[in-house]
């Protein structure tokens, strides 16, 4: 049972630290939970997500985020992301002339002590039976992690990796952005199967459609750098049905 | 296992300094007490190279060839109208031109010394490849301290033995080819190899025999101030094959140290040969190398080579296409650190008809370090249906890293094909995040991105080179993150 803690956040660019784009945001995800951020662009959700994962662009200016009661803001990403965050990215990078099953055999040999080695059989034989439970061709892994990729593909790549690499807490930055129906339908199915006792994730999206596929169990509205209401997955279907307009109007004496 | 013995330590001062650049080049940072049976000591007048000839017990034609080249080396000035002033930095006076164990080459693993196991052994040469070592010439300083010629390579006729034995037993073969390729005064470096060369590989192939076993040999310098000037000739007569692979890790040294091979191949007509080199010099040697082959009609000559380490690699391997059909190709991979010059490239000179080059070469600059292109592609007017692609495509690592590119390509007439595609990329922080956020640790994220940026090219090495290349770059990589 692991418990993230995110107290009182505040995030800015680096290069404009006083300028803050999340302001102040307090959310506890324990495992087995799966908490959803929605709220209209330019309110602060991805910022939140990449600066849990130490992303250089941004900076902690105010708060902590505690991993099992540590905090973990001293931490590099690698450190960080050893110790079991994932972040699931919107736009993941491209990495030229890495295959997948190479890439994903380097980032789980980084978890072992020095002088430990990597089993290849056992590696190849979870992978393949990880790729059988999401669906996924074996011909997929020799290709270059990201690389001339469909927005489908890259999803799932990282859904892939996500389902091996079996983080404490997967961050999941904007999941569906990019995505047709069909293709979000087998992210979804994908996410749903990683789903259980042993997993917290944070579902950051635009849109509900997603929440659709993805129920989520809580439900959280950030609006202007600030988590502004919260809920069950009902609040999702009632944002749904009236629109961000109507959020303004209700934090609107809150924010002033 | 017997523990090892202590290597000897680089002073305090000097590691102090390679830590303040960044250099981690501890793969090769150690050597062994040697006791040196010849010596010709510091400095290159027409003594050395008589006291050389002397020990070797060589034929008057090979004193006079060596003669003739000292003549040449002391009149031919640096290159340093195109190449850079480092070169003036090296002091000719103190180096020793010759030392060798006194040894006769080895023939079977058991007679190896202890001493030279435990440098392979440090060098991290798996035990799977120690087995390969069987098969194996591996030149410890300026003497073959280990030659095996496979049996079942001899029982096919091929000779493979060390320079001097060559010269001395198989003349009749080797004299017609030696120095013909790479004349003595292609270049000063070439003329001082012909001056001073001691060691390296002689091979003959009989026609239409095809090696199935590549042959290998691993070259180590282990001397302070001492230059290595092996000699390498490689015939491939008709519609035979052969693949030659070297591999050399040198132990660190206070003061500058020179390399300068010279390696010739000549590829008859339907021959084929493969030369792979894979490199790793400590990061104050000169590695001043001439590599140049012959191919006669329908032969195809290529070289795979690959530079890591060294202060100032210059090496520009090169295929005549001199007969009609022959096929040229040169595989490179450079990868410069803190403090090195990588100045490599190739040459391709057609010299008849629908003959064929491929150039593909690839560049890694770390931190402060520079890779340089230079390549040369010459088809004359008189010819028709000669074939050139040349690609070069460079990585930066840091900002203040250095690449340049000089690719020049003469091509006269107008029934040719050249094509040139020449890229410069650099690792963005948001594929190393990328990469961290997996768990990789920063060094390990960029060594996989430059394994990335290579992998098409090192696949075509063979495996144990392709895990020892790999290798070689992470550790490289290790010490250029902060």
């Amino acid at each position: 049972m692991h418990t993230l803690e995110i107290r009182d956040l505040v995030v800015a660019l680096t290069e404009t630290p006083d300028k803050p784009i999340v302001k102040g945001v307090s959310l506890t995800i324990k495992s087995g939970e799966v908490h959803a951020i929605m709220g209209p662009n330019g309110t602060g959700k991805s910022t939140l997500s990449k600066a849990v994962a130490g992303h250089p662009d941004y900076t902690i200016t105010g708060g902590d985020v505690l991993l099992d009661g540590n905090s973990i803001l001293e931490m590099e990403p690698d450190e960080r992301a050893r110790a079991g965050i994932f972040l699931a990215f919107q736009y993941p990078s491209e990495v030229p002339g890495v295959s997948i099953a190479n890439f994903l055999r380097a980032a789980l040999q980084a978890r072992l002590g020095e002088g430990e080695d990597l089993d290849a059989v056992g590696y190849y034989k979870s992978l393949y039976a990880k790729m059988d439970m999401l669906k996924i061709d074996r011909k997929f892994t020799s290709r270059a992690v990201n690389e001339g990729f469909s927005g489908g593909e890259k999803k799932r790549c990282e859904i892939l990796q996500m389902a091996m690499l079996e983080p404490a807490f997967a961050l999941m930055d904007e999941t569906d952005s990019g995505l047709d129906i069909d293709a979000l339908k087998i992210v979804a199915e994908g996410v749903n199967q990683l789903r259980g006792p042993k997993l917290g994730v944070l579902l950051i999206t635009h849109y509900q459609r997603l929440l659709n596929h993805i129920v989520p169990d809580h439900v959280h509205v950030m609006y202007d750098g600030r988590i502004v209401k919260s809920g069950d997955k009902t609040l999702a279907l009632e944002l749904e049905e009236k629109g961000y307009d109507w959020l303004k109007t209700e934090t609107a004496p809150a924010v002033s | 296992m017997q523990p090892l013995e202590q290597p000897t330590a680089p002073d305090a001062q000097e590691a102090a300094q390679a830590a303040a650049i960044g250099i981690d080049q501890s793969a090769g940072d150690f050597s062994y007490d040697i006791k040196y049976d010849y010596d010709a000591g510091n400095g290159l007048t027409e003594n050395t190279v008589r006291y050389i000839s002397a020990v070797k017990k060589e034929a008057p034609w090979i004193l006079d060839f060596r003669l003739n080249a000292l003549k040449t080396f002391l009149a031919k000035p640096l290159p340093t109208h195109w190449a850079t002033r480092d070169l003036e930095n090296i002091d000719f006076e103190k180096i020793r031109y010759y030392l060798a164990q006194g040894q006769k080459p080895k023939r079977t693993w058991d007679e190896v010394p202890e001493d030279i196991k435990k440098t392979f052994e440090r060098l991290g040469i798996p035990e799977q490849e120690r087995k390969y070592l069987a098969g194996v010439e591996a030149q410890f300083d300026s003497e073959a301290a280990y030659s095996n010629v496979k049996e079942i390579v001899a029982k096919q006729g091929v000779i493979f033995m060390n320079s001097t034995e060559a010269l001395r037993e198989h003349p009749e073969i080797f004299r017609k080819w030696f120095g013909k390729v790479i004349p003595t005064s292609d270049n000063k470096f070439s003329a001082l190899n012909s001056a001073v060369f001691s060691g390296g590989s002689f091979i003959y192939v009989p026609p239409g025999v095809k090696v199935a076993q590549p042959l290998q040999a691993y070259f180590r310098i282990n001397a302070e101030n001492f230059g290595q000037f092996e000699r390498t000739l490689i015939i491939c007569d008709e519609g035979s094959e052969v693949t030659y692979m070297e591999g050399c890790t040198a132990p660190k040294f206070s003061t500058a140290t020179l390399h300068s091979a010279v390696v010739e191949l000549v590829a008859l007509k339907g021959a084929k040969i493969q030369y792979i080199t894979v490199q790793n010099w400590a990061s104050n040697v000169y590695n001043l190398v001439t590599k140049r082959g012959l191919a006669q009609e329908d032969a195809e000559i290529k070289w795979i080579d690959c530079n890591i380490g060294s202060r100032l690699t210059m090496k520009y391997p090169g295929v005549v296409l001199k007969g009609r059909r022959a096929r040229g190709e040169v595989i490179s991979i450079a990868l410069a650190n803190d403090g090195q010059h990588q100045d490599t490239g190739a040459k391709m000179i057609h010299a008849a008809d629908e003959t064929t080059s491929t150039i593909v070469s690839k560049s890694i600059s770390v931190g402060q370090g520079r890779a340089t292109y230079r390549g040369q592609v010459y088809i004359p007017k008189h010819l028709k249906g000669c074939k050139n692609n040349t690609e070069c495509d460079a990585l930066l690592i840091n900002t203040n890293s250095r690449t340049d590119t000089y690719p020049a390509i003469t091509v006269r007439g107008d029934k040719h094909a050249t094509q040139h595609e020449a890229s410069v990329s650099k690792v963005s922080e948001e594929m190393i995040f990328y990469m961290q956020q997996r768990g990789l640790t920063e060094a390990q994220a960029m060594s996989l991105a430059v394994n990335g940026f290579i992998n098409d090219l090192a696949n075509q090495f063979p495996m144990e080179y392709s895990v020892e290349l790999k290798r070689l770059i992470e550790l490289e990589m290790e010490g250029s993150v902060g």
